[in-house]
């Protein structure tokens, strides 16, 4: 417990202690429910309790051979790549014009663009249900794809305008007067800069999609439905353990993702050290 | 050249110059809001306007105007003090006949119902039993044969507060409010007024979650804005892995932790501490623990960044100035993380008030949100009108809470800036 500096006399070091504590308590509390799941996914039983009367594979067999749960998985796929597509086009055209743009309406402009994130997902869902009935946009993956972009183009907003923030615009105007057209400014010299921006912008973008049910819940049909929405039935339904190895599919997702984000976060880091 | 005349030239080229860039300028500003308006357009088709439309639906009433448009004409001079005359009762005789023709019946039957319980058997059972148009001058009296109903004023003004085309019916009802026979607000049936106390439980919940949340996370952001880059940085996967897993599988393992037969209840078998499971899921307690552990990682990001930003020599200096350590943290430190409390706290209780997703998989009946109800009037009872005022209402709430935490953020920011 050497490494606060601060801890001299017995008082500090007792809260000290009471803060560790109760930190690890929390560690454990955040950790464990994603930790007990996975095992039970290779049990070789069909009930969700431990001890495991053995190891088998035979829920990812399940899952690979289910029509239901394959057709979860693709439609996921679809609709998250396809959002994060869209949703960067727009989002970084965004980021870039919002980083030049000089206006008091700018905030409001702001707040409208991020409104998505903090809107209850039922509204937007109920909004979306109405609206695109009518047009035939539900039950669609086209539907479902621009509800989708709209829920995650704010984050590509935010993670590409923080990385225009730290960009040296000098550096765009020298690409000018050099002579280079501002298409070629954008691509040769604004583009490799902020690509690691561009990149956790698509991460974020694709695990608001990847994660998204209460949209999908109203708006797809039989055809569309995603994994989080089959595994929102299944727990509904019995929680058989095929749900498990489903959850272990969609958490591998995440961590792959989260790492992707840390080695982005990371060699940003290490290039701002050597710049410095 | 001599100074003289360097200003002469710098007098003359000035005003285009200045204009030029001026000019320069505003083009340059319409380019980049050119390149913000496709995103801007795009909200406007797949958000704005869904809301838009979604709030409009809360005070949208013309399924009845639509239905019996002759009726609502006849009763638009009607005072409504005495029952219609003779008139509204051959309007809607007619209106009545033509709707079962067209099979529109129920769209009106459905919407007055919601106003007056049995008005769907009254307008339907009037179909079924009205052969022909009655006889000029005798169509108040071949209603009132065919159901007692039409004797009644209630019955009138029921139709007359339904005729649109904007009520504020659905919004009151959402409030636990109604209008009476006069047109007075008063407080709805006690079986209608259930809405109230949906939103106080969504507070209370979201309240609980919120306060959870604080306590658990301070010591964590504490804990990690405190220790060397290194050991917080791994620490930290503790509180990414589970904010980047999804919602589902969380919830999914939480049923799995906690159900009768889960390893809870299982591993304190096991140690002997209890005999009969424990109820720990399909009740508030669930909703709570399983909120909280979605939500955690909200309370302790902002947190540790506004710890993150206070420098250690403010407490070194309250210590050597004499502070004992409780005070200087009481009077130092919890002061300067006040901002990042009140983000922290404000994300996470806006993000727990619209709550489904979680109270509906782990939750009873007697814990579901608000958000349920928007829900299922949406897609079980399809009362349209109802889930958009319920909605409204949660939107204003959100919206409201948003702006507080807008400011206060920005607050931050500009303090942040400068202090740097």
């Amino acid at each position: 417990m050497s490494d606060n500096p601060s801890l001299r006399t017995p008082s500090q070091r007792i809260a000290w202690t009471i803060t560790i504590v109760i930190s690890t308590l929390v560690f454990i509390f955040l950790i464990t429910p994603i930790l007990a799941i996975m095992p039970l996914s290779f049990s070789s039983g069909s009930y969700l309790t431990y001890p495991l009367p053995g190891l088998s594979l035979r829920w990812y067999d399940d899952f690979i051979n289910s029509p239901r749960w394959m057709n979860s998985l693709k439609n996921s796929m679809i609709i998250g790549v396809a959002s994060t597509l869209l949703s960067m086009v727009l989002g970084t055209l965004a980021a870039l014009g919002l980083a030049q743009w000089k206006s008091r309406f700018k905030p409001l402009v702001l707040a409208f663009v991020l409104s998505p994130v903090v809107v209850p997902g039922v509204i937007t869902a109920v909004g979306l249900y109405f609206f695109f009935a009518p047009i035939g946009l539900t039950g669609s993956y086209l539907g479902l794809i621009l509800a989708h972009t709209a829920l995650a183009t704010p984050f590509v907003v935010i993670t590409v305008g923080a990385t225009l923030q730290s960009f040296d615009t000098n550096l765009a105007r020298a690409a000018a007067s050099l002579g280079a057209s501002p298409l070629d400014a954008f691509r040769r010299v604004i583009l490799p800069l902020i690509l690691p921006g561009l990149a956790s912008g698509a991460l974020f973008a694709f695990a608001t999609s990847f994660d998204e049910v209460v949209i999908v819940l109203f708006m797809a049909g039989p055809e569309q439905r995603t994994l989080p929405r089959e595994m929102f039935s299944g727990i509904r339904e019995n929680i058989s353990p095929t749900i498990t190895a489903a959850a272990v599919i969609l958490t591998t997702v995440s961590v792959i993702l989260l790492a992707a984000l840390e080695g982005l976060r990371r060699r940003n880091e290490r290039l701002k050290g050597s710049s410095a | 050249m001599t100074a003289a005349s360097l200003t002469g030239i710098d007098a003359q080229t000035e005003v285009p110059l200045k204009r030029r860039l001026k000019r320069a300028e505003r083009a340059r500003q319409i380019k980049a809001l050119a390149l913000v308006v496709p995103l801007l357009l795009f909200l406007l088709f797949t958000f704005a306007s869904p809301i838009a439309g979604m709030l409009w639906r809360a005070v949208d009433d013309r399924e009845v105007r639509q239905v019996l448009p002759q009726t609502v004409t006849a009763l638009a001079n009607w005072d409504g003090k005495d029952l219609p005359d003779e008139k509204a009762y051959a309007a809607l005789a007619s209106d009545i006949l033509a709707a079962r023709a067209s099979g529109t019946v129920a769209i009106a039957a459905k919407r007055l119902n919601y106003a007056l319980n049995g008005f769907r058997t009254i307008l339907t059972s009037t179909a079924r039993s009205l052969k022909a148009a009655p006889e000029p001058g005798t169509a108040r009296e071949t209603l009132g044969k065919i159901n007692p109903a039409w004797r009644e004023r209630a019955t009138w003004t029921t139709i007359k507060d339904a005729s649109g085309p904007v009520t504020g019916f659905y919004l009151l009802a959402a409030l636990d409010l109604t209008r009476n026979a006069d047109g007075a607000i008063v407080a709805a049936a006690p079986d209608q007024a259930i809405y109230r106390g949906v939103f106080a439980r969504t507070f209370l919940i979201s309240f609980s979650v919120t306060a959870l949340c604080l306590i658990l996370g301070f010591p964590v952001a504490y804990l990690l804005a405190t220790l060397p880059p290194g050991r917080s940085n791994l620490l930290m996967i503790f509180v990414l892995l589970p904010f980047w897993t999804s919602l589902l599988v969380r919830t999914c393992a939480w049923i799995v932790l906690l159900q009768s037969k889960g390893v809870v209840n299982d591993s304190l078998h096991w140690l002997g501490i209890i005999d009969e499971p424990l109820r720990l899921i399909y009740n508030r307690f669930g909703v709570c623990v399983a909120m909280t552990h979605v939500l955690l990682p909200f309370m302790i990001l902002p947190l540790y960044s506004s710890m993150k930003a206070i420098s250690p020599a403010y407490m070194r200096a309250a210590a050597s100035l004499g502070a004992p350590p409780l005070i200087a943290f009481l009077r130092i430190y919890l002061p300067q993380t006040l901002p990042g409390i009140g983000a922290g706290s404000l994300l996470v209780f806006i993000l727990a008030l619209g709550y489904y997703i979680t109270p509906a998989l782990v939750g009873g009946a007697a814990d579901q949100m608000i958000s349920y109800f928007i829900a299922l009037y949406t897609t079980e009872t399809a009362n349209w009108g109802l889930a958009s005022a319920l909605g409204a209402v949660l939107l204003l709430a959100t919206i409201l809470l948003a702006l507080v935490y807008g400011k206060l953020v920005q607050g931050q920011q500009v303090t942040g800036g400068m202090k740097n």
